[in-house]
């Protein structure tokens, strides 16, 4: 492998890997606030016993996202230097803003929260892991605006004196429809993410519980989580839907490689499933909906669907007349043997990433069937759905960031630059496998913690209620309610 | 108004920022097995949670410093970010794999009831709290210092151009000052025994400390020292100095404001003896990158400025009421028993 393939195959492994927390962080912030606010609007016992315990769980999984997005900051530099120098103008800002507007929100409240309890006034408390959720939903908005930027430039010229591309206007790097809808599409998934885990986790408490009041207590936390994840479903569905026409616009390779689909067509299908190498030659589709990739893409089931063959032709134009107008030097930034991505790869992820999508929805609606009245399901199969439940979602963000990107492929931003041009010149690619392999063993290593440790909290389960009230004292020596 | 100069300047506050407050929570994380021991049973451990709840309502906050200077070395200097984190890519691959097992160490060591659990994590703490300012030293110093780039802004050298003694003083002189800036903290936020203790050990880390910043910051000064810079360095000695007297007659508070103002004038030096260089090269046909060839557009600089100017006062502002709400002394007294998660 060279350096460029090392390069994407650790950008690959750090970014999926730190996308698995962050979908956690930001929906289960939102739904742990949301039970802090209950509790103290109402005392009720069983909001506090929610709030502390989905709290921990949080935390759990807050730290790892923490330490695996340090490493996405500074493997731009590291080893994609030649495109940070190209867009960094651009780029950078985003980046800047996440970090001076939403990482110090979160991480500082998120303190406050943790260490807050008998120590700050109770609304207070509860405010603060809103404004961490705020952070979280702060920081998306700034690093997909930065990804859209890739994906649908603007806002930006290319300035022929310093040889690279320059902000024309933030407004429009901010504001790009791509960016308008990704970012709804994201915070839908992650809110989806965040009723998956709060419904898995608690249906499997409630089901093992012999308690009456811990049975109420569970039952309600799995019927949050249901409503949660099925309302964001259908609002992932909608955005999704609504991204794809502008995707099917703004880059249409994508589209046709999300569906293997090589000649120009009328009425083009769409197949649930197939069987063969998708190359081109003959594959056999299993169900195949006639006219909906046309619908997908357009709105229209008769619409013309641009095929990869045509697109391979077309996008070659284009970076041959970008050569042409800015010389040899811009020439290679935009040359590329094959202008299609790996076909394979958009189709499954494609498929994928709305498979599971939907099943997660079909999951939260089963469970708000089952729990209905005070009935609990009895077959043992029950435990395996719960538990499996909270990483359907999970996957499916990963496989819609692998579609996202690997589709995008071989630019790394679209018509400007390509990913082969974007690597670092003086990183060696000795020194990529040593940190793509530190990374993976690392980043191994901490999942097995991780998982192990979410276990030891689920299977503990919520804590017995203790009146906050009664805590309250003024002795100095009185024992912190948390401490590490 | 001259922006790149702006940026320059907000970036090397940036780094004094993450410096000065990173740099206690390395200290305390560092300190654990010096101040976290006792030989009476179970009162280690409490001493060792005391120390981590001090800085346990603020590490996290304190990391973003880092990131924040990245964000802004992206945004307003891309040359400078891409030549530098290329550059420094495997003591950064270092960095960040110490600052990961440090932050999980943190946020997972008291999650289980386990001696074997806690005493691994212990070990990632204090090795990461080491071994992270001594990188972020290095890195810093051997950009004063210059670094082999050509004329292409590329780095040529390999992982030994940047091992050269004075650098590798300058990762320890770091390490010294986040170890005494450390104990200056426990000694200004806990009570009883631990605050004796972390009192007395100020002079024992402090002396050392300024002796090698005086050989680190004359050598600055020698080879590319102004007036300026001989100002800041002398600034940087005679508040270490006063720091370690303050602490000597128990006035915590100047104790550590000294430490404090040692950091940021420390990294002030280096920031005025680069300027208008941003990355020396020691190649004679190389190019150095400097506030003017390695920055972004006007209107980026622009836009990141009025962000700067309306956000940092707003983030300032509740970062101080955090420290203000966890302002409390602690003590042995305030460790509740530790979580029942075997």
């Amino acid at each position: 492998m060279d350096a460029v393939d090392l390069a994407r195959w650790q950008f690959a492994i750090t970014t999926v890997y730190h996308f698995l927390f962050v979908p956690v962080t930001i929906g289960l912030s939102a739904i742990v606030a949301g039970f802090h606010t209950q509790w103290v609007r109402t005392h009720k016992p069983e909001y506090l016993r929610l709030t502390k315990f989905f709290g921990k769980l949080f935390m759990i999984n807050f730290a790892l996202g923490l330490v695996t997005g340090l490493v996405q900051e500074f493997q731009f530099g590291m080893n994609w230097s030649d495109y940070s120098r190209f867009v960094g103008d651009i780029f950078g800002a985003p980046l800047a803003f996440e970090a001076l507007l939403a990482f110090f929100l979160e991480s500082t409240f998120l303190g406050v929260w943790i260490f807050g309890w008998g120590r700050i006034p109770e609304k207070l408390h509860a405010a603060s892991m809103w404004l961490v959720h705020i952070g979280t939903l702060l920081s998306a908005y700034f690093i997909l605006a930065a990804n859209s930027f890739m994906q649908n430039p603007v806002g930006y010229r290319f300035n022929p004196e310093t040889g690279r591309a320059e902000m024309t206007d933030f407004v429009a790097i901010l504001t790009n429809k791509v960016q308008l809808v990704t970012f709804p599409h994201v915070a839908a998934s992650a809110y989806m993410v965040g009723g998956a885990v709060v419904m898995g986790v608690a249906f499997w408490l409630m089901r093992r519980t012999t308690d009456a009041e811990d049975d109420r207590l569970y039952r309600k936390a799995v019927r949050v989580g249901a409503v949660v994840a099925l309302v964001s479903g259908l609002a992932v569905t909608i955005t999704g839907d609504i991204q794809g026409k502008i995707m099917t616009e703004v880059q249409p390779m994508k589209m046709a490689a999300a569906e293997a689909l090589y000649e120009t067509t009328d009425n083009a299908p769409f197949s649930v499933l197939s069987i063969g190498p998708l190359d081109g030659s003959e594959a056999t589709r299993i169900i195949e909906i006639p006219g909906l990739l046309s619908f997908l893409g357009t709105g229209d089931w008769n619409a013309e669907v641009e095929g990869i063959n045509d697109l391979q032709i077309s996008e070659a134009a284009m970076a041959a007349q970008v050569g042409e107008q800015y010389g040899p030097e811009v020439a290679a930034l935009v040359t590329a043997d094959d202008y299609a991505p790996v076909i394979p790869l958009t189709y499954w992820s494609f498929r994928l990433m709305m498979g599971l999508g939907f099943a997660t929805m079909g999951i939260a609606a089963l469970m708000l069937w089952v729990t209905r009245g005070n009935r609990t399901p009895s077959a043992k199969w029950w435990t395996t759905v719960a538990l499996v439940t909270p990483l359907l979602p999970i996957f499916a963000n990963s496989f819609g960031w692998i579609f996202t990107e690997a589709g995008r492929q071989p630019w790394v931003v679209y018509g400007l630059m390509t990913t082969n041009s974007a690597v670092s010149p003086s990183v060696s690619t000795t020194e990529i496998w040593v940190s793509m392999s530190v990374y993976t063993a690392l980043y191994a290593a901490l999942a097995v913690i991780e998982v192990k440790l979410f276990l030891t909290y689920v299977v503990r389960g919520a804590e017995p209620f203790v009146d906050p009230a009664e805590l309250e004292t003024d002795d100095e020596d009185a024992p912190l309610q948390f401490a590490y | 108004m001259d922006l790149p100069l702006i940026w320059f300047c907000l970036i090397g506050l940036l780094w004094a920022g993450y410096l000065v407050l990173e740099g206690f929570d390395f200290g305390v994380g560092a300190l654990l097995p010096v101040l976290g021991r006792h030989d009476t049973p179970g009162l280690g451990e409490k001493r060792r949670r005391v120390m981590l709840a001090t800085i346990g309502p603020h590490w996290d906050g304190n990391e973003v410093w880092l990131i924040t200077a990245g964000g802004a070395m992206f945004a307003a200097f891309p040359h400078w970010y891409a030549t530098m984190f290329s550059a420094f890519y495997l003591p950064f691959l270092f960095l960040l794999v110490a600052l990961i097992l440090r932050n999980m160490g943190l946020e997972y060591r008291s999650k289980r009831d386990d001696v074997q659990w806690r005493k691994r994590w212990d070990a990632t703490i204090i090795g990461g709290s080491i071994a992270a300012p001594f990188l972020v030293g290095v890195a810093l110093t051997n950009l004063v210092r210059g670094l082999p780039i050509d004329a292409d802004f590329e780095f040529t050298g390999n992982l030994l151009t940047l091992l050269n003694p004075v650098s590798l003083l300058g990762g320890a002189v770091i390490v010294g000052l986040s170890l005494t800036n450390g104990a200056f903290f426990l000694a200004l936020k806990t009570r009883g025994p631990i605050r004796d203790a972390a009192q007395a050990l100020g002079w024992r880390l402090g002396a050392p400390t300024a002796l090698g910043a005086v050989v680190l910051l004359s050598w600055l000064g020698f080879t590319q020292g102004t007036a300026w810079t001989w100002m800041l360095s002398v600034l940087a000695a005679v508040a270490l100095v006063a720091a370690l007297a303050f602490n000597h007659q128990g006035r915590e508070g100047m104790a550590f404001v000294g430490v404090v103002i040692t950091v940021a004038a420390t990294t002030a030096t280096y920031f005025v003896a680069l300027y208008p260089a941003v990355m020396p090269t020691t190649l004679a046909d190389g190019t150095s990158l400097t506030v003017t060839n390695a920055s972004s557009s006007d209107l980026t600089l622009q836009i990141m400025t009025g962000a700067a100017l309306v956000f940092t006062p707003i983030m300032l502002l509740y970062t101080t009421w955090t420290y203000w709400t966890f302002r409390k002394r602690l003590s042995v007294a305030n460790i509740p028993d530790p979580v029942s998660v075997g």
